[in-house]
C-alpha cells in the first residue's frame, strides 16, 4: 500500500479524490462521500458543525487504515474528514479505496467509514431552526 | 491536570478544559475521572457513553493518571 492520505480540514473537495486514487496495479477505485442532509427525524437540518480531537483522530483514522490494510490488498487510500459549520449538501467525509479488484474495494471501503464512525474522536452538531443536538449524546 | 472537553463534554461543563490541580482530592485513574464528572456535573451520567483519551488513546478504567498526562474527555462520537 502506498502511504495513505489521512487529513482533518476545513473543506473537501471531492473533485481531486480520483485523482489521489489513481493507480495502475489498481483495477477498481470505490469512494464513500458523507454529505449534509436536510432532514433528520422530519425536521429541517439547517447546518451541522463538527468538531475534532485533531491528534488523536488522525491516530484512529490511521489504525483504521492499518486494520483494512490486514484484511484486504489495498493499494491507495484517502481518509479525509471536514470540522466546522457544514451547509446542506456539502461533503462532510471522503473514504477512498484503489485496490486490484472490486470486492475488496467495496468491503474496504464500508469497514472504513462504517469504524469510522464508531472510534474517530470527532463530533457533529445538528443545527435546526430552533435548536441544536448533539448527534448520538443520548440514548 | 488540564483536561482537554469536547462536544457535549464542553456544553455540559461551560468551557473547553477544565483544570483539575485545586482540587483537593485529585483523580488518581481514569475509573476516578468519570467519577467526580458524573458527582460534579449531573449531565455527565445522561449520556450514552463516556470515554477517556489519556495522550491521545482510549484509555482503561484502571489506568493511572499522572500530572503530565494529556487527558480529553471523549462522549459519543459522531463523525462521518
Amino acid at each position: 500500500m502506498k502511504k495513505p492520505i489521512i487529513e482533518i480540514v476545513d473543506a473537501i473537495d471531492t473533485a481531486k479524490v480520483y485523482e489521489e486514487l489513481s493507480d495502475a496495479k489498481s483495477g477498481g477505485i470505490c469512494v464513500f462521500v458523507g454529505t449534509v442532509r436536510d432532514f433528520t427525524n422530519n425536521e429541517t437540518v439547517v447546518s451541522l458543525e463538527f468538531e475534532a480531537y485533531k491528534t488523536m483522530a488522525l491516530k484512529e483514522m490511521a489504525k483504521i487504515i492499518d486494520q483494512a490494510a490486514a484484511k484486504w490488498p489495498l493499494n491507495k487510500v484517502v481518509m479525509r474528514h471536514a470540522v466546522g459549520v457544514k451547509k446542506v449538501q456539502e461533503a462532510v467525509v471522503v473514504i477512498g479505496v484503489s485496490t486490484a479488484h472490486r470486492d475488496a474495494c467495496f468491503e474496504a471501503c464500508r469497514f472504513m467509514i462504517d469504524t469510522l464512525k464508531d472510534t474517530v474522536p470527532i463530533w457533529k452538531k445538528e443545527m435546526f431552526k430552533n435548536k441544536t443536538v448533539w448527534v448520538s449524546a443520548h440514548p | 491536570m488540564e483536561v482537554f472537553l469536547f462536544g457535549i463534554a464542553k456544553d455540559i461543563v461551560g468551557k473547553s478544559t477544565l483544570d483539575l490541580s485545586t482540587l483537593e482530592v485529585k483523580p488518581n485513574s481514569v475509573k476516578e475521572l468519570i467519577l467526580f464528572l458524573n458527582d460534579s456535573y449531573p449531565g455527565f451520567t445522561k449520556l450514552t457513553s463516556l470515554a477517556v483519551a489519556v495522550n491521545g488513546e482510549y484509555a482503561p478504567q484502571e489506568l493511572h493518571l499522572n500530572a503530565k498526562d494529556e487527558i480529553a474527555i471523549i462522549p459519543p462520537v459522531s463523525g462521518g
